[in-house]
């Protein structure tokens, strides 16, 4: 297995090249099963790269082997025949052993992967046109809260994430904590993911889903089981009630204007649910599935224009004087 | 036309042969001026037409390939926006599958297959005009479309919902859906004139194995299509009556399921990347024999593993589904019959070195285009092992990674043996030979290009990005390659640059080509090049498998056939022996009257359910026309 | 080239009947891809089936008499339909045309029976993917019958003018025989699916 990898090494120098980037991707594996595949891929592409080689060696010699010009075509001969066809046969059995090893490995950890544990936690997914709903479930009905776009998990403990697809397919993938799932409409896909060491991980729709499948993300974020305990008591919380009178003006006219309809903050009369819960939108990292970082100011720049800013969405452009836009985006702000 | 057909009856048996010439040449010819061209019915003409048509699609396909790769040089560039994007590469995506590599194909068949199985003419000539005619409306509706602003932007897979009719608003899914009836009808007309040809008009004693290795190929290939292209056919008509008249067939809400319109897709769309890659394969095999300078070694096997990668594309269609949500232990079962398809696959690669590797090998363009196609294609098998495996695919399914394998196997396994093949028949098809300087150049350049191009995909594939992304945030890591590659699509443009303009400069001015400049063994070159309309003056004889190489004596031919008919021999399914001196039928311009009426109907039904109804009544009308007998010498028995 | 003459071809018939003839395999194909058409459909009539909670959905059983009633009527034109075919192997016009005339007859009879098989389902194809998918499998067959039958009416015409005394008239007429029997043999298992099934 060393041997193995070293070689992958020496033969795929462009996978040395990529080992050591960024958050969303399947070499920087830091989730069981990410773990597990990544040791699957290298394996299967250094042997399948010893493959090329070997194939490469034998076109280069049988090319090298009789270069001078002859007019006539060659005859074969008995004896060449018998040892060509020797060679073949032995090169497709080397060919059937290999594929067999991989269809044989392929088995075991395609087993592995779908191996839960018995403190599950299950958190609910589900895809919209371009936006993901985040539903986390407790021991009481009135634990359950939705958020969007941002999923804590606690670390070392096995997600069973249920994932439903509301109107068009869609695709649960956070390359670095496991492979991806679909989100089928009319059916009930699941996968179990384990992060191993706390971190932010970016994920992304991977299925075509229409307009705007490019600005489908999201965040997975993995954080020491206090830390998790932490954020989802705060989850469940109610939104904050606005104590300056701007955040109280910016509360007025979101409930005033047509935001109510489409969103919900709990514990105003905002109960829409054409939109992503924006309870507490002021404590996620991004917003509009991860196209900026959240402030007040890009808040303000996503309410005066969101067809432009993400056009083809599914949030109007809604007609706010300044001073309203002003006051909106750091109500919503303030909602941490 | 002749009216009269109780005359003495002229026999090639009498006749001199200039004047056996002349009397087939006046038989066999298609007149000068616009309404014969329309009306004609010789495979060769209908070929080149085939042919010169999809390669202008690719030409369009390649235009839209680098308006995409300027548009990801960058991360958030603004050149083209979401919708735009979205139909460029569903329109790549389509136009290359659908209306360049499928029916470059069967154009080059053809053009080939009679020729290489020694008969005048392919079968069913009328079907072969009408099908063309079909698929020239299917790509002029698609790229109209997309010249409004209408053409489909769900993907070249069109996955339901999306493409449904609560989430695929205006006609853009239906034009998909419709383009791809035409393509269809066109390939399943050319599918079935190929079964037939190959089947009944082999020359005398061209028993089964000493079918060319192309022709085995184009026959595996047309009875996937014929089995195949049901699938899709079921799955576009389903989804257009979803869209037009209300059924559920795709909506879970009443009984229907999303998942079964990727059953019938794929259970169309694996053959078809087979039925692109079986006869660049069997051109491979073919090809390589005059640049060996040796019979292919292992033709049984060649053609076994023809056959078996055909039988078993059949049970593969469930990898393209890995992640949907399928049982994934079952899925396991796709994984082994998918690996399975490295046996055929290796048995011919393995077949191909060892001829070289016995043979003496000449460094001619179409060489250089086989040993690219080893190179790459072998690495585009190797990565589709690896996505055919579960596991590896939950990380790379939709992402670069597959876009890459998909790349190598249908440019470096399919469109370089066709650039090869392009080169290797250029003198046959024109009569001139193409440049090899600018040969060898167009294929240095697309070689390299091709590998700068798309090997780094597969590194951005496992960074995570996903495909069909129409812009990424300059916080992804992906930028530097993105680059890259948009870069070195420039090598891979101007070496298809180089090869079309060769094309179009050797098609005029290139130097002269004899009838066989390759010294090649298959019949095509048995006759002049280009091929007069009557392909063989006298129909040759074959009593091995590498006719033009064993007939030193002169070749065997038949005759006593008729002149003022248009005669061709039919022989029996296995072993080629004789049966009939059947006729062919002459030029008609029906078959253009009822593509036309098809078409009608065809583009009508994407607005109403009753064209189904009213636009039969022409199309019938011409089909009587088509068929009914015109007291011609081709009409006795 | 060198061309030596190594074969004689001027004995051959003109036209060859049967396995020799290209109209034939031609007919052959076509009835291969409609097959597998059929044969996918059925599958997805399957694949919904398996699918669903009850079957058929939210619909009665669909009513009986009409569908048995065209596959009486389909199971009997074979007998017309065989002899004929043989009459055209023996060449002999007199009878080929009273034979396409009751074809042509046996064409229109099941069509007229089939207006009442789509009431008959008891549910509309906009109702469910039920309706749907066994209103497509009716509607594809009664295409089915209506081709082949506008070919029979042409064939006959065909035969009562002075193109019919004729060998490839004679093959076409065994070509549109073999046609009408491919005709029936699809209907019997979608026969068993619209109406047996939903019984079992
Ligand atoms: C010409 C077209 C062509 C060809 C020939 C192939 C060949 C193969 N393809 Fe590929 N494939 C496509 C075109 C093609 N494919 C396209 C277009 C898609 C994407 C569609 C889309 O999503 O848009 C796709 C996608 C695709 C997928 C789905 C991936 C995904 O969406 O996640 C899979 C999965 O199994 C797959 C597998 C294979 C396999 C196993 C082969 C095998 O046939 C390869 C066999 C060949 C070899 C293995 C090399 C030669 C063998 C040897 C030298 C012997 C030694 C080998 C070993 C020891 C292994 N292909
Ligand atoms: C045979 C099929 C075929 C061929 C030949 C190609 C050729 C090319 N493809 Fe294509 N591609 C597909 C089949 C094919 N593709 C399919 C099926 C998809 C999936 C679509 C989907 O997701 O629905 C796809 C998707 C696809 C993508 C992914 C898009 C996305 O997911 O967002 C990309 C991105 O780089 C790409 C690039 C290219 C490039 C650079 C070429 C180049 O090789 C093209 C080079 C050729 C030319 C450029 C033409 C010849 C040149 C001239 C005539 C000169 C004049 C031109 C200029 C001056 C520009 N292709
Ligand atoms: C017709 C429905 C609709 C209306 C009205 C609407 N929104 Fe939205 N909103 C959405 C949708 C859908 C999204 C998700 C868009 C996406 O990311 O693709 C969204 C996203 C948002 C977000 C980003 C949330 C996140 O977590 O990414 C904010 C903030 C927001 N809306 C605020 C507002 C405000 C303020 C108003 C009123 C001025 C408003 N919305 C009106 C539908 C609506
Ligand atoms: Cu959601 Cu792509
Ligand atoms: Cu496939």
């Amino acid at each position: 297995m060393r041997r193995a990898t070293r070689l992958a090494w020496v033969v795929t120098p462009a996978v040395l090249l990529a080992g050591c980037d960024g958050w969303q991707s399947a070499l920087d594996a830091h989730g069981t099963s990410a773990v597990s595949l990544k040791q699957l891929i290298i394996l299967i592409v250094a042997v399948c790269s010893v493959v090329w080689m070997l194939v490469m060696i034998a076109l280069i010699m049988a090319l090298w082997r009789n270069r001078r010009e002859r007019p006539l075509p060659v005859t074969p001969q008995p004896s060449t025949q018998r040892r060509m066809t020797a060679t073949v046969i032995a090169a497709v059995a080397a060919t059937t052993v290999v594929i067999s090893g991989f269809t044989i490995m392929s088995f075991f950890a395609t087993r592995a992967l779908g191996i839960g544990g018995n403190d599950e936690l299950t958190i609910k997914v589900r895809g919209l046109q371009w936006w993901w709903s985040v539903e986390y479930f407790g021991a009481r009905s009135e634990e359950r809260f939705e958020t969007a776009n941002e999923i804590h998990i606690p670390v070392g403990r096995n997600v069973r994430f249920k994932l439903e697809g509301l109107d068009v397919i869609h695709s649960f993938w956070v390359p670095s904590l496991a492979g991806k799932q679909d989100l089928v409409p009319g059916r009930a896909n699941e996968l179990i993911i384990r992060a191993e060491k706390p971190g932010i991980y970016r994920g992304q729709c991977a299925e075509f889903c229409g307009m705007q499948h490019a600005h489908m993300a999201f965040l997975v974020i993995a954080e020491s089981p206090d830390e998790f305990d932490k954020w989802i008591n705060a989850q469940r919380q109610p939104a904050v009630q606005p104590s300056e009178e701007e955040l109280a003006g910016g509360q007025r006219t979101f409930l005033e204007k047509p935001c109510a309809a489409c969103h919900t903050v709990r514990g105003t009369a905002a109960s829409g649910t054409t939109g992503p819960d924006l309870t507490h939108v002021g404590s996620r990292k991004y917003i509009a599935a991860g196209l900026f970082e959240t402030t007040r100011g890009s808040l303000a720049a996503w309410i005066a224009d969101p067809q432009t800013i993400k056009p083809g969405n599914n949030m109007p452009m809604v007609p706010l004087t300044p001073e309203e836009l002003r006051a909106v985006s750091a109500y919503l702000a303030s909602l941490k | 036309m002749k009216a009269n057909i109780t005359g003495p009856a002229t026999r090639d048996t009498d006749l001199e042969r200039s004047q056996l010439e002349a009397e087939l040449a006046e038989t066999w010819k298609t007149p000068s001026g616009l309404w014969a061209a329309l009306a004609t019915v010789d495979h060769k003409i209908i070929g080149r037409r085939y042919i010169l048509t999809a390669f202008v699609f690719l030409a369009l396909g390649g235009i839209l390939a680098a308006l995409m790769r300027i548009q990801l040089a960058q991360p958030e560039a603004r050149l083209i926006g979401p919708d735009r994007y979205n139909q460029i590469f569903t329109m790549h995506g389509a136009n290359m599958m659908f209306l360049f590599a499928v029916p470059v194909m069967e154009a080059m068949a053809v053009y080939l297959v009679p020729l290489m199985l020694g008969t005048r003419n392919i079968a069913f000539p009328r079907l072969n005009a009408f099908s063309y005619w079909i698929y020239l409306a299917g790509g002029t509706l698609l790229w109209l479309s997309f010249a409004l602003d209408m053409a489909p932007d769900v993907g070249w897979f069109a996955y339901v919902p999306l493409s449904g009719p609560q989430y695929g608003a205006g006609k853009r899914a239906d034009i998909w859906a419709q383009m791809i009836t035409f393509t269809e009808l066109s390939a399943l007309a050319v599918a079935v004139e190929l079964v037939v040809t190959i089947f009944k008009q082999r020359a005398p004693g061209m028993t089964l194995d000493r079918i060319p290795v192309f022709v085995w190929a184009m026959l595996v290939t047309a009875f996937l299509v014929i089995m195949a292209m049901p699938a899709i056919m079921v799955a576009s008509t389903s989804l257009i009556l979803d869209r037009l008249v209300g059924t559920h067939f795709y909506n879970p809400a009443e009984g229907g399921d999303v998942l079964l319109w990727q059953h019938l897709f794929w259970f169309f769309g694996h053959p078809e990347v087979y039925i692109i890659f079986l006869p660049a394969a069997g051109m491979v095999s073919t090809m390589i024999e005059p640049f060996a300078r040796r019979p292919a070694f292992g033709y049984l096997a060649l053609v076994m593993a023809l056959i078996a990668t055909g039988i078993l594309s059949f049970g593969l269609w469930v990898h393209h589904m890995f992640v949907a949500g399928l049982p994934r232990l079952g899925n396991s079962f796709f994984t082994a019959s998918s690996m399975a398809i490295a046996i055929p696959a290796g048995v011919q690669v393995f077949c191909w070195i060892a001829t070289l590797w016995d043979g003496k090998p000449v460094f001619a363009t179409p060489l250089l285009f086989i040993i690219g196609f080893i190179v790459t294609f072998v690495i585009g098998g190797l990565t589709g092992v690896m996505v055919a495996s579960v596991p590896f695919d939950t990380q790379v399914h939709d992402t670069y990674f597959v876009v890459a394998h998909f790349h190598y196997v249908l440019i470096g396994g399919a469109v370089f043996p066709l650039l090869g093949a392009v080169h290797y028949w250029f003198p046959k098809i024109t009569g001139r030979m193409m440049s090899e300087t600018l040969g060898k150049w167009s294929f240095w350049l697309i070689f390299v290009g091709f590998n700068l191009t798309f090997f780094p995909m597969h590194i951005l594939g496992l960074q995570g990005m996903p495909r069909r992304i129409y812009t990424y945030q300059p916080d992804m890591p992906w930028h530097g390659i993105n680059l890259f590659v948009s870069l070195s699509a420039i090598i891979l443009v101007a070496g298809f640059l180089i090869f079309f303009l060769n094309a179009i400069r050797s098609a005029r001015s290139g130097s002269v080509a004899d009838d066989n400049p390759w010294a090649a063994p298959t019949l095509e070159w048995a006759t002049p090049s280009p091929p007069p309309s009557y392909n063989f003056a006298r129909v040759p004889v074959v009593s091995g498998s590498h006719p033009l190489w064993d007939c030193s004596d002169g070749l065997a031919v038949a005759n006593g056939l008729r002149t003022d008919r248009r005669e061709l021999v039919v022989t029996s399914l296995v072993a080629a022996e004789p049966q009939a001196r059947e006729a062919s039928p002459r030029n008609s311009i029906w078959p253009l009257w009822a593509a036309i009426a098809t078409t009608v109907m065809l583009i009508w039904s994407i607005f109403s359910p009753w064209a189904v109804v009213w636009g039969s009544i022409p199309i019938s009308i011409t089909l009587i026309g088509w068929f009914w007998p015109k007291s011609i010498p081709e009409d006795e028995s | 080239m060198k061309e030596r003459v190594a074969l004689d071809l001027s004995k051959l018939p003109l036209h060859g009947m049967g396995t020799a003839s290209v109209t034939w395999w031609g007919t052959l194909a076509f009835m291969l891809i409609e097959g597998t058409g059929f044969a996918l459909v059925i599958a997805v009539y399957f694949y919904l089936m398996s699918l669903a909670a009850t079957w058929p959905i939210d619909a009665p059983k669909p009513d009986l008499l009409p569908g048995t009633l065209a596959t009486l009527i389909l199971i009997a034109s074979l007998v017309p339909n065989v002899l004929m075919s043989r009459w055209a192997e023996q060449q002999d016009l007199g009878k080929i045309r009273i034979g396409m005339v009751v074809m042509s007859l046996f064409g229109v009879a099941p069509l007229i029976v089939r207006i009442f098989e789509f009431p008959a389902l008891g549910v509309s194809w906009d109702t469910n993917a039920y309706g749907s998918i066994v209103w497509t499998l009716l509607g594809l067959h009664t295409t089915h019958i209506i081709t082949d039958l506008v070919d029979t009416l042409v064939l006959t015409t065909l035969m009562f003018t002075r193109h019919g005394n004729n060998t490839r008239r004679f093959g076409d007429v065994q070509d549109n025989a073999m046609y009408w029997n491919f005709v029936v043999v699809t209907w019997l298992p979608i026969y068993g699916c619209i109406y047996w099934i939903p019984r079992l």
